[in-house]
């Protein structure tokens, strides 16, 4: 097969997963729009759930019942998996175009980072319902992979020789990991804010009102999902970090340089860490832990366009001209 | 917030300090030191790029020299970014080695004693007994011990309690990574004091040797001393640069490649190597990395008298991704001084609004453009001067011209002749040593080791009682999360602890399984 046939088809691929996912995006909004609230039923299970010891005999007893939008959000997941796996193969197809491992210009990191937000997600949804988080996470999805095709785009190249390395796909494949865990839990947080107004102004005893609030879990339950999803990207981030410092002293004669690049990393891990501290400090558990939580991914974003964009770094890799 | 502190001088003492070590201080030392790290991006770095600085300065003559004055153009050690990493760690020692202490003593202590009423918690299960207390209590107390609980029973005669606990190593993780973070500050400040680090530019052909006054600049520790840096030496036998040629990312580098021969110490037998990018050679715990390359025009000049007063080939810095290069000779043995400012393109392109750039970094057609100044250099005055900068404020510009190689100029006025014969290569090195980061790396190895723990271990406690309830003996199963990252995933995995006791009771036949009215309380 020649590299012309190749890059086309990594093309198509990915122009077929935004199609799919742009699909998946009105359906997950078809099932928030169809009217219904967060049914009792789903309630009754987690709160069984969060009860005690007795949590899986309750679970298969209670089936929930079937609620309007259930459907389209069903069929809203199983395009998101076909995206996902368009989008695979879009990346895999571009990294044989290219003969390496797809990362090495801000196009590539695009992808693949759209490619880890859905990955991430997917996953997470298998081990817990997360239907009702699907259209906050197409749409950054879909907002990430309209720039790359559009701003980022370029044509397939060999690696720059300080990219050409084994760390190459340690370092970012940690990184772009990151990134779709900082996203989700960004959603998560961001929703949870919203859902915590929500519940303080409705009366008490009564779902609270509003298109978006009433359908997405409670604001508890948000926050823990937030929690678990970063306890589990904190120290990944560290090691993303630690491997590019590794990467960094083999390539650049130092292991930490105060690089634009790796300055926004080091913010990006304090302001997570500040996120952990906050979850255990007394007063700042609840909306002041989530408000860190948003403002963390915004630092991530900042670090990943930004810092391409704006700063001259060693790791400007943009290959946009 | 707080209440008002007392007003005795140890009070105060006391009460800062418990500020200062307070989550909350620890929060807010976070916050600033995640701002603080923010206008060393925005601005240019002194550390990172001099010339950046000195221009900013030069177009901000108003905010420069406050910024300046502020530490902002050395943001890393500025006073004020000190004093907030400084104050975050002395928090951190404060909030941190009590609690190793604390730690220490649990981990050798019982688990306390089971509470009264273990019906209050929720998820308690309760089980017919069917066997005496004592064996119940021995059942679970194996199954909990082979499952690597801790297990103390009471009261102390005839015991109808048991209490285990597990997931000490969350806090021991927690302890590990925040002492680790320490030991990365300690050994980054190690490195700095031990560490040195140069750069050096050398031509094809050329050699280096590991002496103060080969480098073009140098820096070390406040406990280096220069005299003792390992006594090796290297010649770069030839350097070559491989360029993108196709149209994606013209011009973009693909591979650097410096065949160097190297002797770890004078009597040392010749060794030959290849130097690339990600591949540094490490020489007597030092390491030379190649940094940067460039092209060093060969020129040749005479006096009025047709003396050779120069010939040399001399290193042009890169100006841009296309190997735009700026350099200058320097005569001052002639008569008057003669300098020479020269601009080398490896692809030379006459454009029409830019005027002669480089359009590839590769030597493909290469030119040098020059302008001669005569005059007096200024080398006298006492300021050092740079050797890629020439002082032209006592010279006058005598012309102008473009040479390909093997041109000679011969300059007007009878003032002498300028040769251009062709270029060398050259590469920029940097050599360093930093004795510090097998330590950080370690310790950051640990950090990430200990964080681990400290999230996914479950540290809790599960008790076990044998009550009689209604003439009826039962036992009683219940335990508790004692800290909790991922709530109802904690909840879940108790549960498998109680039916880890449950189990190996009712397997023993000490128990019946359950009584069910007393399912929940």
């Amino acid at each position: 097969m020649n590299a012309e046939s190749l890059a086309q088809m990594s093309n198509v691929a990915i122009y077929s997963s935004m199609l799919t996912l742009a699909m998946a995006m009105v359906a997950f909004a078809a099932s928030f729009a169809s009217g219904k609230r967060r049914p009792a039923a789903l309630v009754a299970t987690d709160t069984s759930m969060s009860a005690g010891g007795t949590a899986v005999l309750t679970k298969s007893e209670s089936k929930p019942v079937e609620e309007p939008g259930r459907r389209a959000a069903n069929i809203a997941i199983s395009l998101t998996w076909l995206a996902f796996a368009l989008l695979l193969a879009g990346v895999v197809l571009r990294g044989i175009w290219a003969e390496r491992a797809p990362w090495g210009n801000m196009y590539e990191f695009s992808i693949t980072a759209a490619l880890g937000t859905l990955g991430v997600y997917l996953i997470l949804n298998m081990r817990m319902d997360l239907r009702w988080l699907g259209l906050f996470v197409v749409i950054p999805v879909l907002l990430t992979l309209g720039m790359a095709v559009t701003v980022l785009y370029t044509e397939a190249a060999q690696l720059v020789p300080a990219l050409k390395s084994y760390w190459l796909v340690i370092h970012v494949l940690a990184a772009i990991i990151c990134a779709g865990a900082f996203t989700v839990a960004g959603a998560t947080a961001g929703l949870s804010l919203m859902r915590d107004r929500a519940e303080r102004i409705a009366a008490p005893g009564t779902v609270p009102l509003g298109w978006l609030s009433s359908r997405v879990p409670d604001a508890e339950r948000l926050r823990t999902i937030t929690n678990r999803i970063l306890a589990f990207a904190f120290p990944l981030w560290t090691f993303a970090v630690v491997a590019g410092a590794i990467w960094a002293e083999n390539a650049w004669g130092r292991y930490w340089g105060w690089d634009p690049k790796e300055t926004w990393a080091f913010i990006t891990w304090v302001v997570y860490a500040a996120y952990l501290h906050a979850r255990s400090t007394a007063g700042w558990r609840k909306n002041k832990a989530s408000w860190i939580a948003v403002a963390g991914w915004v630092v991530f974003l900042i670090n990943y366009f930004g810092v391409n964009f704006l700063a001259s770094s060693l790791h400007s890799y943009a290959g946009v001209a | 917030m707080t209440s008002l502190p007392p007003m005795s001088n140890a009070g105060l003492l006391r009460w800062a300090w418990r500020q200062l070590t307070s989550m909350k201080t620890a929060l807010i030392l976070l916050f600033l030191l995640a701002l603080a790290s923010v206008p060393g991006s925005l601005l240019p770095q002194r550390g990172i790029d001099p010339i950046k600085v000195r221009l900013f300065l030069t177009e901000n003559p108003t905010w420069g020299p406050i910024l300046d004055r502020s530490g902002f153009f050395d943001v890393y050690s500025s006073p004020w970014f000190s004093a907030v990493y400084l104050l975050l760690f002395v928090s951190l020692v404060g909030c941190v080695l009590p609690r190793v202490g604390v730690h220490f003593r649990a981990m050798r202590s019982a688990p306390p004693a089971a509470p009264r009423m273990l019906q209050r918690f929720s998820g308690t299960r309760t089980l017919q007994a069917t066997a005496p207390t004592a064996e119940v209590l021995d059942t679970a107390e194996e199954a909990l011990r082979s499952a690597r609980w801790r297990v103390v029973r009471g009261p102390v005669e005839g015991a109808t309690w048991l209490s285990a606990e597990k997931g000490y190593l969350r806090e021991t993780g927690n302890l590990i990574f925040h002492l680790s973070l320490l030991v990365v500050i300690v050994s980054i400040a190690f490195g700095g004091l031990f560490g040195w680090k140069g750069n050096v530019i050398v031509r094809e052909g050329s050699g280096f040797s590991n002496t103060l006054t080969q480098y073009d600049a140098w820096g070390g520790g406040r406990f280096v001393n220069a005299a003792e840096m390992p006594p090796f030496s290297f010649t770069l036998d030839k350097f070559t640069a491989d360029f993108e040629r196709g149209t994606v990312e013209r011009g973009s580098p693909r591979a650097f490649e410096a065949e160097v021969s190297y002797r770890t110490e004078p009597s040392a037998p010749l060794q030959r190597t290849l130097i690339e990018v990600n591949e540094p050679l490490v020489i007597n715990g030092a390491k030379v990395f190649l940094v940067g390359h460039g092209y060093a025009p060969i020129i040749t000049v005479t006096d009025r008298t047709g003396a050779v007063v120069f010939d040399d080939a001399v290193p042009f810095l890169p100006q841009d991704g296309n190997s735009t290069s700026t350099g200058v000779v320097k005569i001052p043995d002639s008569n008057p001084q003669l300098g020479i400012r020269g601009l080398f393109l490896p692809t030379v392109k006459l454009d029409q609004v830019l005027g002669p750039i480089s359009i590839f970094p590769a030597p493909d057609d290469p030119a040098l453009f020059m302008s001669a100044w005569e005059g007096d250099l200024g080398l006298e005055s006492g300021t050092p001067q740079s050797v890629y900068r020439l002082v032209t404020e006592e010279m006058t510009q005598i012309g102008l011209e473009q040479l390909r190689p093997g041109q000679t100029w011969t300059l007007p006025k009878g003032a002498g002749t300028v040769s251009f014969a062709g270029y060398e290569r050259w590469a920029s090195f940097q050599i360093a040593a930093d004795p510090g980061k097998e330590i950080a790396l370690f310790s950051a190895a640990a950090a990430i080791l200990g964080l681990t723990m400290s999230l996914f271990i479950r540290r809790r406690r599960v008790w076990v009682k044998v009550v009689e309830r209604d003439g009826v003996t039962v036992v009683q199963l219940t335990g508790i999360m004692r800290t909790s990252t991922f709530e109802d995933q904690d909840i879940g995995a108790l549960a498998e602890d109680l039916d880890l006791v449950e189990q190996a009771l009712v397997a023993d036949g000490q128990a019946l399984h359950p009584a069910p009215s007393e399912e929940e309380s």
